[in-house]
């Protein structure tokens, strides 16, 4: 019945060859495939083919970290996991249609050493790609770990610039943005904006000390200027309490109280334990940016611009929660060994990692063009998100911000500044 | 007034032309709006929106039936196919699509009608006159692009995160085939002879043409458009003259509809059009190409054989799909 109407006259050679082409349907449990360098014509299955098996870990370090303050943002229990659990099936869909299958394997550890343990033993029994959760310091000890093991690491949480510049290894790629990458984001929309007066209020941590001399670094970078500077000492006690708005409410406008002459507050405080109760009790009536406020993040659970749709409603039928950012990260880098496994047809940890440090590797990652590594560090370049809590505001690299070879490298330090040795030496 | 001329000079040069160009009646353009959940109607000689349809949620892809009669829309979020009387647009009834449905491509007897859904992984195959699913056919992630061959034999649907065409026949209803095209393919489309398939790559950047019967890949399309910064470059929709001469290929944020040799598959020209220029449509006679540019609410007419872009005609917000009628 379907066949029955072929009106075209010029068709007989289609006609053929479909003809032909049906009379080796496969099933679609045991499909064929022709790519750009095969060689095989017809779609021969061939047949009890073994299945590529391509293991990857998941390594996460257990650490006490305070929590942050709101209850919207506390972490669930599988922050990152189920992005790779994604990551995983997306994988495998694919994966049907050319022999391959992925799994993840997930390795949790509170100390450095059993994390180490456990994941070499993971390596030794031939998984080659490790996604990781970790603290700066425990990446760069289980890289040197495995520095001499057939392994690729893939740092997906921690945002520290050092890992990626003088403390650099050949063994790690990154799909975490770079805390530069992302006050570069952040500041090119403020700079279009013409918001270049800043007055900066930092925490007292590590990490809010490091994303504070990233925004001083933005700010020279992009001729913003930083007007004021002021630490808020704060002990972060217990996040809960019945009460505590009319202590804030009283505080925050004082502490803000009498800055110079700001466009907007910029806040340092990478832990979400305070920066959340500056909106709307600052002194002067200034909008709030950095690490509270205006953001900039690799994704937001409501992006639905390049298809995002689709990708956070798989993520939330998977998981039943909204996707966060770390859970993103970790579906890049499982994602990344997709594809680069179903572009060269193999799971050879050398030839993967060759392809996807090369220039050919491109992954499309729901950020409207295409995403790649750069070769001198291992960083994964990509759009960065600019939004409010609830919604996206803009994406950078801003259009106005150029570069000769990709706007994407305008986000975070630039191959000319790059401290990085042991990834060119590779 | 370009036009014009163009339509004189086809009346004194040939015949062929005299009876194509006297038959040239005014078709009618669908266009659906995404964000605005309308259809706009455009007159294709006036130039002019004539209706302006209320639809469901998140309107996409669209088409007509072979008769051109019934008026088919993917109500993408209300997870339903809407099909609407194409001459006095009234609603009709809903067709069960599955879930998400994004694209469509009809049999070229008529029925059934094939429907990606973009979220579940599967294209659906509804029988429309009965008004039921007749199966489900598992692909890649997030397919989109449908094409279907001339002789009906084969639909290829290709799958967005997967990176693949899939070769279906229709007949058993199963893949036979699978190429890995570049990343994000988005619109998959068959020559007029059933001898090449096209295959865009939004983030790939590239086109790919395959030949259907042997499924290897014959060239690789690219793009380079002086000012336009590579990444900006995105192919999405694709449309072929009957002839097998021209093909044209929507170029997205590159504000571009490129021209494109079939015999050489060098490009010819771009044609500056509206922004985030995505879906392509042909009149009937080949004589007009009409884009949906989503970002600045509009659809460029461009004239096809002078390969101007003569008008562009405000629609509603975010056009997406487009569709002309066979009379």
């Amino acid at each position: 019945m379907l066949l029955a109407k072929v009106s075209s006259t010029a068709t007989l050679a289609a006609v053929a060859a479909a003809s032909l082409a049906i009379a080796y349907v496969s099933s679609l449990g045991a499909p064929s495939l022709s790519h750009a360098g095969g060689t095989e014509a017809a779609p021969t299955a061939k047949p009890a083919e073994a299945k590529l098996q391509v293991p990857i870990v998941y390594a996460r370090e257990i650490r006490d970290v305070p929590l942050p303050l709101s209850l919207l943002d506390l972490p669930p229990p599988d922050d990152g996991i189920a992005g790779g659990k994604l990551a995983i099936s997306d994988n495998n869909t694919t994966g049907k249609f050319l022999n391959q299958e992925f799994t993840l394997d997930t390795v949790e550890s509170g100390t450095v050493d059993g994390l180490i343990a456990d994941v070499s033993a993971k390596v030794g029994a031939g998984a080659k790609f490790v996604v990781v959760d970790a603290s700066p310091d425990t990446l760069l000890k289980l890289a040197d770990a495995l520095k001499d093991k057939d392994a690729m690491l893939f740092n997906a949480a921690a945002p520290d610039d050092r890992l990626r510049e003088d403390q650099c290894r050949a063994n790690v790629m990154h799909t975490a943005p770079t805390r530069s990458m992302l006050t570069d984001a952040l500041g090119q929309y403020l700079v279009w904006k013409k918001w270049t007066k800043w007055f900066l209020v930092s925490g007292t941590r590590p990490e809010d000390k490091a994303y504070a001399d990233e925004l001083r670094r933005t700010a020279k970078r992009f001729g913003a200027t930083i007007v004021e500077e002021r630490v808020f000492q704060y002990d972060p006690g217990s996040r809960r309490t019945d009460g505590g708005f009319e202590q804030s409410q009283q505080q925050i406008p004082t502490f803000t109280q009498g800055a110079k002459p700001h466009d907007v507050v910029m806040v340092a405080d990478e832990g979400e334990l305070f920066g959340e109760y500056l909106p709307f009790r600052t002194w002067d009536p200034r909008p709030v940016a950095g690490t509270a406020g205006l953001v900039a993040l690799p994704w937001h659970a409501a992006l639905e611009l390049w298809g995002g749709t689709q990708f956070q409603n798989r993520f939330k039928r998977m998981n039943n929660r909204l996707m966060r950012p770390l859970d993103y990260n970790v579906w890049l880098a499982v994602r990344a060994v997709g594809e680069a496994a179903s572009r060269k047809r193999t799971g050879d940890h050398k030839e993967l990692v060759t392809f996807m440090r090369s220039k050919e590797f491109e992954l499309a990652a729901f950020k409207g063009i295409k995403t790649t590594f750069r070769e001198w560090n291992g960083q994964l370049r990509q759009p960065l998100l600019v939004t409010t809590a609830k919604l996206l505001v803009s994406v950078s690299p801003q259009p106005q911000f150029l570069h000769q070879f990709s706007e994407l490298d305008t986000l975070g330090y630039d191959r000319p500044e790059t401290k990085c040795k042991a990834y060119l030496a590779k | 007034m370009q036009r014009v001329s163009t339509l004189l000079m086809s009346l004194l040069t040939t015949s062929f032309m005299v009876g194509a160009a006297t038959q040239a009646q005014a078709y009618r353009v669908f266009v659906s709006n995404e964000k605005e959940n309308t259809i706009t109607v455009i007159d294709s000689e006036k130039l002019e929106v004539i209706k302006t349809i209320k639809v469901g949620q998140r309107p996409r892809g669209i088409m007509l039936t072979r008769d051109g009669k019934r008026l088919l829309v993917c109500a993408s979020d209300d997870h339903t196919i809407q099909v609407f009387n194409a001459e006095t647009y009234e609603y009709i009834r809903n067709l069960p699509s599955g879930s998400d449905p994004e694209l469509l491509a009809l049999h070229p007897s008529g029925n059934p009608v094939y429907v990606a859904n973009e979220d579940d992984n599967l294209v659906t195959v509804v029988d429309m006159e009965k008004g039921v699913v007749i199966t489900e056919i598992p692909v890649g992630v997030e397919p989109e692009g449908m094409g279907i061959s001339p002789d009906g034999k084969v639909l290829v649907n290709t799958s967005e995160t997967t990176n693949m065409a899939h070769f279906i026949d229709t007949a058993t209803m199963k893949t036979f085939d699978n190429v890995l095209v570049d990343n994000r393919p988005r619109v998959a489309e068959f020559s007029a002879d059933g001898k090449q398939l096209w295959v865009s790559a939004e983030i790939g950047g590239t086109v790919t043409v395959i030949d259907p019967a042997t499924r290897k890949i014959v060239s690789k399309i690219t793009f380079e458009i002086q000012g336009v910064t590579k990444d900006a470059i995105q192919p999405v929709g694709v449309r072929m003259t009957k002839d097998g001469k021209t093909a044209f290929v929507a170029l997205g944020p590159a504000n571009r509809v490129a021209v494109i040799d079939m015999a050489t598959f060098k490009v010819e020209k771009y044609l500056l059009v509206g922004q985030r220029v995505w879906q392509l449509a042909l009149t009937p006679d080949d004589k007009m190409l009409f884009t949906t540019n989503g970002t600045s609410n509009d659809v460029s007419a461009i004239d096809v054989p002078s390969l101007k872009v003569v008008k562009s005609i405000k629609t509603g917000r975010y056009p997406w799909g487009v569709v002309v009628s066979p009379n």
